[in-house]
């Protein structure tokens, strides 16, 4: 058991990139403004087949579909939260939920209905090429989603940082009505927040097609931990969501290999409320009063 | 006579002669409607009450295009002989993947004055269909359900085509024993992976027992939940115990993604034998992960492929741009079984089908088996096959009387 170990953590390091990939986008949605988007499993879902189609009937790679998925997938976000979230909601919290929760409902079934749910995966020729680290096999595909969950990361933490669109989504997550008197449009910055969130899933999408398949429920096998990920992440911490998935992805593998896979996925939750006894703000949140 | 008065005569006379005209057509449509009816051919409504939409829909889409193609087959063919040529007409019902509303609809297949209807693909749908079938003496044919439940209620109106789980696991182990006896008995350990629901617990369970029977020893048995969404560790575990054989037990995700797991952390073994296998019998897995599921075998439903008539059918499903899966192949079979009933029976009121299916001996189907024999319920002439991924094709590889291929077992190292 004790040569599985290293094995085990890395292969949960990897695993835990893509938690991170999947969170990125909802940290930008959920823990910076806040908008709680049930929906963005489903949104997973949609680009996830987006990828797949690409690669089916016009032979795009899984990357290099990213230039045509990642703008495409803005442009939804940006149209739900303006053509649909924003109107439906009414500004209410409460409303967002069950309109997101309406949304991924939509969704789930649109795609059953027309691409049913038999299951689908890309074949890609580097799908069984392995890097070995050590003792351990990785496959290349999750040796690529596990750097790109970094600078990913590292970009968003750049876009909302040191750009003018990035302060306008720092000042309308603090104080709306403030962000608003000194002239930032708030709807469109909401959009275009959800826009770059959606843009995000669409990428994390492209990463994980090669080692993943796809099938219209696929969403549910993620959306709950990229929650769990963002909040244990500290909310709109970017570091935080990426941290934190990898953490999650090595609790899971470890508590797999010693507990059993049924409870190996116990242990994410475990360690959520644990880590959260000790740090409510979570990992890299920062305490409010 | 002006000439407005021509007109007004002119336009008299085509009224009159439109309203005679009208008359005569009306009286001759009255004459002649019976005559026109006494020609229509007689029909005899068949239910097909599958799930079309929901988790189970792309398996409920498959069999109602097989039931279909059957239909059309034997319309073709003249149709119900017995009963002057009568056709058998579909009426198709959505269970929605939802054992209540797969109940509700058999109320609607009832008043739609269906004989006889087939379904559900999964046997929790049945269980509640052929429940509520039951009230109105209506006789349901099992498609696919395999719980043994099903044929344990002492219902009259259940007639289950396909084998159950106690006759594939039998099978599949008898299938298992003389492959390995064959092969000089290469295979002596085994590592069991399976999902943790009750199919695949009850059927790792079952093997846990029956397999050092056969002298082949459990060394791992892994249980996973649904979804699983990395197959790595589990991977890591059977290449530490090494085991002769893998069976892995779960739905299709995980299939794929245990396949490809395998694959990646280049666990090598003598044989990867599936139970009612949600990949290994699933020609996309064997299209996109054609590497990984090299040599998988899989004992499950399937036709005999060597029949004309299946040959026809997989032609028919390629026409229709439609995998070939045992979902069509079923579906298939089970209007001809009813079909055969109804010829038998010269009737469709519902109490002579039930009859008909009861007595049936039908051994003429696409499905390799032998004459049909309804004991309470359950087919004992049906039997799963094995079937092997080799190249781009399933091939069928055992028992040999209906094999398109010869079984490579062992498998050769993959590399």
């Amino acid at each position: 058991m004790s040569a599985l170990i290293l094995p085990a953590m890395l292969g949960g390091l990897t695993t835990g990139a893509i938690y991170a990939l999947v969170a990125l986008g909802l940290t930008l949605i959920y823990g910076v403004l806040h908008i709680i988007n049930f929906a963005h499993g489903s949104l997973l879902m949609l680009a996830l087949y987006g990828v797949y189609f690409l690669h089916v009937w016009l032979g795009f790679d899984p990357y290099l579909a990213i230039p045509i998925i990642a703008p495409l997938f803005f442009v939804l976000g940006y149209a739900l939260q303006r053509g649909v979230i924003a109107p439906f909601s009414g500004g209410k919290e409460q409303n967002v939920l069950l309109v997101t929760l309406a949304l991924s409902i939509v969704f789930d079934n649109l795609a059953l209905y027309f691409w049913t749910s038999n299951t689908r995966t890309v074949a890609v020729s580097y799908a069984y090429t392995m890097v070995e680290v050590g003792p351990a096999f990785i496959p290349l595909p999750k040796v690529i989603a596990f750097f790109a969950a970094m600078l990913c990361a590292a970009i968003l933490w750049l876009v909302i940082n040191r750009t003018r669109i990035g302060k306008a989504i720092r000042a309308v997550a603090i104080e709306k009505r403030g962000a608003q008197l000194v002239g930032i449009e708030v709807e469109q910055t909401y959009a275009v927040c959800f826009g770059i969130g959606t843009a995000c899933v669409a990428v994390a999408a492209c990463l994980l097609i090669p080692t993943f398949y796809v099938t219209p429920q696929v969403g549910y096998a993620f959306v709950l931990v990229a929650f769990t990920t963002v909040v244990l992440g500290g909310m709109g911490s970017f570091a935080g969501a990426l941290v934190s998935g990898l953490l999650l992805g090595v609790i899971e593998a470890l508590c797999g290999l010693f507990l059993g896979e049924t409870l190996g996925q116990i242990g994410i939750f475990v360690a959520f409320i644990l880590i959260l006894l000790f740090r409510p703000a979570g990992l890299f949140g920062q305490r409010t009063a | 006579m002006t000439s407005r008065d021509e007109n007004w005569t002119t336009s008299a006379i085509s009224r009159r002669n439109l309203l005679k005209a009208g008359a005569a057509s009306t009286a001759v449509g009255l004459i002649g409607a019976p005559t026109v009816l006494r020609a229509q051919t007689p029909t005899v409504k068949i239910g097909i009450l599958e799930p079309l939409t929901g988790a189970l829909s792309y398996n409920g889409t498959q069999a109602r295009a097989g039931a279909q193609f059957a239909i059309d087959a034997i319309n073709a063919a003249g149709g119900i002989k017995s009963m002057g040529g009568a056709k058998l007409e579909p009426v198709v019902a959505d269970a929605q993947s939802r054992p209540e509303v797969a109940a509700a609809e058999v109320d609607k297949l009832a008043q739609a004055g269906v004989s006889v209807f087939i379904g559900c693909q999964a046997s929790a749908l049945g269980l509640a269909s052929s429940q509520a079938a039951a009230r109105y003496n209506l006789a349901q044919v099992f498609d696919v359900g395999t719980a043994e439940q099903v044929v344990e209620r002492g219902l009259k109106n259940v007639f289950r085509f396909t084998p159950g789980v106690n006759k594939c696991t039998s099978t599949a182990l008898e299938n298992l024993k003389t492959l390995n006896a064959n092969a000089g008995n290469p295979v002596k350990t085994a590592a069991i992976v399976h999902e943790d629901g009750p199919f695949g617990s009850g059927l790792a369970k079952l093997l846990n027992e029956r397999l050092p029977g056969m002298g082949i020893q459990v060394v791992e048995t892994i249980s996973h939940p649904t979804p699983q969404r990395d197959f790595t560790n589990i991977a890591l575990r059977v290449k530490a115990a090494k085991p002769d054989m893998i069976i892995p037990s779960n739905y299709i995700n995980e299939y794929t993604l245990f396949a490809m797991a395998l694959r990646q952390q280049r666990v090598e073994t003598k044989a990867i034998y599936s139970i009612l296998g949600g990949g290994a019998s699933n020609i996309k897995f064997v299209r996109e992960q054609n590497d990984a599921a090299q040599y998988v075998m899989d004992c499950n439903h399937w036709y005999d492929p060597r029949k004309p008539e299946s040959q026809a059918l997989a032609k028919k499903a390629a026409e229709a741009k439609l995998d070939m899966t045992y979902d069509i192949m079923v579906a298939y079979a089970c209007i001809q079984l009813i079909a055969d009933s109804l010829e038998r029976a010269k009737s469709g009121d519902r109490e002579k089908m039930i009859e008909a299916l009861a007595s049936s001996t039908y051994s003429g189907s696409i499905m390799p088996y032998g004459p049909t024999k309804f004991v309470n319920g359950n087919n004992e002439g049906a039997q799963p096959v094995n079937t092997q991924i080799r190249g781009d094709k399933i091939e069928l590889v055992f028992p040999k009387e209906y094999a398109t291929a010869e079984a490579v077992f062992p498998m050769p190292p993959r590399g």
